[in-house]
This record gives C-alpha cells, sequence and structure tokens, in this order.
C-alpha cells in the first residue's frame, strides 16, 4: 500500500502531529521482555525484523514530508547542526550515493536515481526535487552532498572516521538529536561520546560494542535500537535548544500524560562506506504517544513493568525523573499480571480502537 | 535493502606484466555497476583447484576499483601454489566467470597522517599502487620504498613508472633498503604503510617500535582472519556430527544442520550465541568472553570462534 504523506503535520508550537493505525503497528517497539538493560543489542540490519520499520536499509514513512520541512526549518535557524570536518568528503558522497540507492530501490515509485558516468540524475517525488548533478562535484548541488541527502531522509545521522583503533565522530547532521550536540560531540572517540551513559562502562558495553563496529563490512549493515521519552512529539530535543523543552516536564498530569508523553525510539543503522572507509550511523527516530502505544494489549503490560522496574541511574540518564512516578502509576492499569510473551511482536491482527 | 552480496565477475582481460606477474581486468558479470573500493581493498575470489575440494579462496588487492571501469589486480604465480595464482596464470580466460566477495577494507590511508611512507616487497606493491594513485590525487605528502629482488628491479620501475618521481625508489633486494635510517629520519606525524612477505613487515614493525614510533601509525597488509581450517563439530544432545568448512562459521554450519539456536550480533560482541563446550580446544575470536573464561574452555561463541582440535563438542 502506498503511503499517504502527512505534510502538514509539525513537531514544535502546535504539535500537529498524529500516528495512524499503521503507524502504530508498524512501530520499532524496543522491549522484547519484561526488563531493560544496557547489552551489546546489535544484529545485522539484513534480517527481517518484527515490523515493517525493520525491512529496507532506510525506512520512509507517513511523517517523511513533513520531518524534512522540520529539518529544514532547524538548519535554517541553526546552519552549524549540520558539521562535516574536510577530511571526510569522500564519506559525503559514499553517503549521497547510499542513501539514493537505497531509496531508489526500497521505493521505486517515490525515489529514481539515474546514473550516466559521473552524471547523476536524482528524482524524489515526494519533495517534488529533480535533479541533475556531478558526483563527485559538490558545486553541482544546492548543499555539500551529505547535507543534501539527509536533508530528504528522515532522522539525524553522523560520519565516523575509523582509525587509532576507535572510532571518531568526524561529522553529522542532528536536528532530531535526543539530548546530545553535535557541536559538542564532534572530534570525539567513542568512549569519549558515549561517556555520561550510565552502568554500561562498567558492564563493558562500550568495548564489545566498539570492536563490533570496527569489523562492520561493506554490504553488511547491522542496527540496534535506543529509546527515551519525549514531552510532546517534538523532534529537536538538542542540548542547545534545552529553554525551550526542559520546562515540558513539569506540564504532565494524570490527565493528560497518555496524550502528552512519547515514547522516543532510535532506530539506528550502522553502514560501512566503501570509498572513505568510514562509518555511517543513521539514527532513525520514531514517536508514539502512551496512548497510541497502550492500544496494543502487550505493549502497554510491557511498558509498565519496564518502567517500574527500570534501574534508577537510566531513569535520571534519560531525564525521566520528575515523572517517573506518574508514568508508573498511569500504566499500571494496563498491567493484568499475565505472563507476557517474549519479543516484541504486537500480537494483535488489528489494532484495537 | 542490500545485502552481503556476492560478486559475480567476468574476466575482462588479462595481461602479462612480467614472468610470474599477470594483472586481471575483472567486470560484473551482468554488467552492472561494482560497488566502489578504498585503496587498500581486497576481494576474496573463489577459484577451482586440481584438488577434491573443487575451490579455493584467495584475497587479491584491488589495484584500481571503478564502479563502471571495474576492477584490477596483479597476480604473482606462488611458487608452492595451492592452485589459486596458478589457475589464474594459467588457465583464466576473458570470459571466464569468477565468484568474489564485495571489497573489504582493512589496510586503509590514516586520515590525519602529515605524511605517508610507503614500503612495498615484491608483489607487496598493489596496495601501495592503489595508495599512489588517491595520494596523487589528493595532493598528500608520500615517499614510496619498493623492495624487488635484483632480476625484477626493472619489472618493478616500469610498474611504477607512471607515478614515478622523486620521492620513488626502487631497491634491489632488502640490503638495498637502510630501514632504520628511513624511519629515524620521518617527521613526526608520519605513517607507515607496509606490504610483502612476513619477514619485512615484522621488520618494519620491530624498527618502529624501537625508534619510538606509536604503534597506531605503523599499518601492515591484512586480509583478516575470517574463515579459518575445517574441523568436525559434534551437537552431543541432539547427537549430530557436522562438518565445518573453512569458510563457513560455526553458527552458520550448526544452522545448515537444522538445529535452532539463539542469535543476535553474530560477530562476536553480544553473547547470545554463547555455547556450552563439552570436549576439545576452542579457538576463541570473540569480544565476549573474559580471559578467565576463555583459559576455562567452558564456553564459545559459534558466530566467530573456532577450534583448534579437529574435533569440537558442544552441549547442545
Amino acid at each position: 500500500m502506498a503511503t499517504r504523506f502527512k505534510p502538514d503535520e509539525t513537531f514544535r508550537d502546535d504539535f500537529r502531529y498524529a500516528n495512524s493505525d499503521d503507524a502504530i503497528m508498524r512501530f520499532p517497539f524496543p522491549f522484547g521482555e519484561d526488563g531493560y538493560m544496557y547489552g551489546v543489542n546489535i544484529e545485522p540490519h539484513t534480517r527481517p525484523g518484527s515490523t515493517g520499520a525493520f525491512a529496507v536499509a532506510f525506512d520512509v514513512d507517513e511523517h517523511y514530508v513533513a520531518e524534512c520541512a522540520e529539518r529544514a526549518t532547524v538548519l535554517a535557524l541553526e546552519p552549524g547542526r549540520c558539521l562535516v570536518l574536510p577530511h571526510m568528503r569522500e564519506a559525503e558522497w559514499d553517503t549521497l550515493e547510499l542513501i539514493m540507492e537505497s531509496l531508489a530501490a526500497d521505493y521505486p515509485d517515490q525515489f529514481t536515481l539515474e546514473r550516466s558516468g559521473d552524471v547523476w540524475t536524482w528524482t524524489n517525488r515526494p519533495l517534488n526535487i529533480h535533479q541533475t548533478f556531478r558526483f563527485g562535484d559538490a558545486t553541482t548541488l544546492l548543499h555539500p552532498p551529505f547535507e543534501y541527502i539527509t536533508r530528504q531522509a528522515q532522522g539525524d545521522f553522523t560520519l565516523q572516521d575509523q582509525r587509532d583503533g576507535t572510532l571518531y565522530i568526524d561529522g553529522g547532521i542532528a536536528t532530531v538529536p535526543a539530548d546530545w550536540s553535535l557541536a559538542f560531540d564532534v572530534g570525539m572517540t567513542f568512549h569519549e561520546w558515549h561517556g555520561p551513559v550510565p552502568l554500561a562502562h562498567q558492564a563493558g558495553v562500550f568495548d564489545r560494542a566498539l570492536q563490533y563496529l570496527m569489523r562492520v563490512r561493506y554490504g553488511h549493515p547491522a542496527r540496534r535500537l535506543n529509546w527515551t521519552m519525549t514531552i510532546n512529539p517534538r523532534l529537536d530535543t538538542s542540548p542547545e535548544n534545552y529553554p525551550l523543552w526542559g520546562p515540558d516536564r513539569t506540564i504532565l498530569d494524570a490527565e493528560n500524560i497518555a496524550t502528552r508523553l512519547f515514547l522516543r525510539v532510535e532506530l539506528q543503522t550502522f553502514y560501512r562506506l566503501p570509498r572513505s572507509n568510514a562509518l555511517l550511523f543513521g539514527i532513525r527516530t520514531y514517536l508514539a504517544s502512551l496512548a497510541d502505544l497502550t492500544r496494543v494489549p502487550k505493549w502497554g503490560c510491557r511498558l509498565h513493568r519496564v518502567m517500574r522496574d527500570l534501574h534508577p541511574d537510566i531513569i535520571g540518564y534519560k531525564g525521566l525523573s520528575r515523572y517517573h512516578e506518574l508514568l508508573v502509576a498511569y500504566l499500571a492499569q494496563f498491567d493484568d499480571g499475565t505472563t507476557t510473551t517474549a519479543g516484541t511482536d504486537p500480537e494483535v491482527a488489528v489494532l484495537p480502537s | 535493502m542490500m545485502d552481503g552480496q556476492t560478486l559475480m565477475l567476468v574476466v575482462a582481460g588479462t595481461t602479462s606484466v612480467a614472468p610470474g606477474l599477470r594483472r586481471v581486468h575483472l567486470l560484473a558479470a551482468d554488467g552492472a555497476r561494482l560497488p566502489p573500493a578504498a585503496a587498500g581493498a581486497h576481494i576474496t575470489v573463489s577459484l577451482p583447484t586440481s584438488s577434491l575440494s573443487g575451490r579455493l579462496r584467495n584475497s587479491y588487492t584491488l589495484v584500481t576499483a571503478d564502479p563502471e571501469r571495474g576492477y584490477e589486480l596483479i597476480v604473482r604465480r606462488a611458487d608452492r601454489s595451492r592452485g589459486g595464482s596458478q589457475h589464474i596464470h594459467e588457465a583464466l580466460s576473458i570470459g571466464d566467470v569468477i565468484e568474489a566477495t564485495v571489497p573489504h577494507n582493512l589496510f586503509a590511508l590514516h586520515s590525519q597522517a602529515k605524511k605517508h611512507l610507503l614500503i612495498g616487497g615484491g608483489i607487496g606493491v598493489t596496495p601501495l599502487l592503489a595508495f599512489l594513485a588517491r595520494l596523487r590525487e589528493t595532493k598528500a605528502l608520500f615517499e614510496l620504498h619498493q623492495i624487488a629482488s635484483p632480476a625484477e628491479t626493472g619489472v618493478f620501475t616500469a610498474l611504477l613508472a607512471p607515478a614515478a618521481g622523486e620521492r620513488i625508489h626502487v631497491h634491489a633486494g632488502r640490503a638495498g633498503l637502510d630501514l632504520p635510517a628511513l624511519l629515524a629520519a620521518q617527521p613526526l606525524g608520519t605513517h607507515v604503510y607496509v606490504c610483502g612477505p612476513a619477514g619485512l613487515m615484522d621488520g618494519v614493525d620491530t624498527c618502529a617500535a624501537a625508534l619510538g614510533w606509536p604503534a597506531s601509525h605503523v599499518h601492515r597488509e591484512d586480509f583478516g582472519a575470517a574463515g579459518g581450517e575445517p574441523f568436525k563439530l559434534t551437537l552431543a544432545r541432539s547427537g549430530i556430527a557436522l562438518d565445518v568448512a573453512g569458510d563457513q562459521t560455526m553458527l552458520e554450519a550448526i544452522e545448515a544442520a537444522g538445529v535452532d539456536t539463539p542469535s543476535l550480533c553474530r560477530g562476536g560482541a553480544c553473547g547470545v550465541c554463547m555455547l556450552p563446550v563439552l570436549d576439545g580446544e576452542p579457538e576463541h575470536r570473540d569480544h565476549f568472553l573474559s580471559p578467565a573464561e576463555r583459559a576455562a574452555g567452558c564456553h564459545i561463541m559459534p558466530c566467530v570462534s573456532r577450534s583448534r582440535s579437529a574435533t569440537l563438542v558442544l552441549d547442545i
């Protein structure tokens, strides 16, 4: 079924945002069991996942057009949200090629890439873009190649240079960040930019994950899920704009928490880039309100148990402290005490209304 | 979705560079674009052999790699060939189709090097040819030293001729290159890349370390340790005995035998596929087990690890 885009959605001010039943059913629910702790939850991005969100390289859903408009808004206000260090130029073209090839292959009705030597023509029908350019010649595009193509993709992206036995975050675009700053992190090593995460360092999670990621091969992408929570369907929760969204944590109450509090899931993907040998890190963000998610009985029940038993350090790190008690109290009504089945499968063919 | 596809390559041309050196030009068999590759990348090709096993996997550096113009290899006929280089020299013909992996790079140029010092020994020139093209294109500072047997200095001088200049030197025999003096004379921030016989690569490692070079500034060609020797696997609880082929992981062999066992990352990091070992000596290649756990030999990650003993017995 062709995706019906919703170009009038907004992720700020009046927050005109909603998930269709389809969008809820394909939500990449991150909890496969009744508890949560950090681990190396990385797997190949080539196997089918529990929902359609995992089935393609770069997922395009009903929010695509509106999310691209939101990205343009943020970049117009703060051009520094896209930063690429000079030695990553080749990785920029790698990224452009990978995303164009993937979108054209996965959504042939929406995207087309025609190539004749270095002269490429890119057609993006949802955004009404038809562009002929010379691959490798940045003067033939409206923006530098990495920014050009990531303005046409949902979610944030970073570029890692692999050297000295680690990964350096040497470029990226972050208009949809879950409270991290590209300008602050750029140039850091893998362990440096993960510095603030509690518990996982001691458990050796980052050492093992780094070894795995440095071995990600071209043609063998990997993925994992990460999550946090956001008040209102706000994509830009950047530290730069904390004064705009931080106070939102004080507005939640028992009446509005179902519709105002969103589970924010990042479908993270890792691609080895062929020309630069860099690693492209995709952070594809999905938002669903508690009201949306609890329509799936298994998810509502599990969400209660995960949140109730969450480690205090994780509650603090993810910024849930102020409303955690309220959240658990609200979710309790969806937990009937029965045993849940392993895995994230919603186990309902049609969403109960 | 992009998958780890195998490439089917057609031989578009082969030329003799010198006695025992053959240049092979490969294109996609279906005429499509090939994956691009960075300088230093290699592919692993499957070649027929005379032995009973039927095929042999050899890794070769890509001398050039272009999605449309194709890949170029230069292959030396090995004195004691397992059959791979012999096949390329004696039998490979235009139009032949060979199977290869997509390019993989474990010998990449360092993005922050102030200067690149390239040292090649014999056929180890192949990645240096790819580096040269790249370093010239980016106008980077470099210096190249190629060691050749006295009889072959002419061959290697000719191979490097298109890039010739005062920064390229061909030495007759290893004695022709004063390695300690060369390394000692390099400016701070230099990275050295060496490809050739193990003795040469070890020599550069040792010499650089003795001079106080940081290990992160010393790079040697590496095709990786994917696969290994075949071995036998016994699944005690399932009552199944099976063979793990040299180019297959233990996990793949277990799955192929129809035994369902959980796995996640398939890269030795998550620990999900861990299995108990009842007998045999594991060859651990994972990043999950602690040194103590490895020494105990009680558990193994079948997604990456292998067996040192001819047979490994697992409790599954």
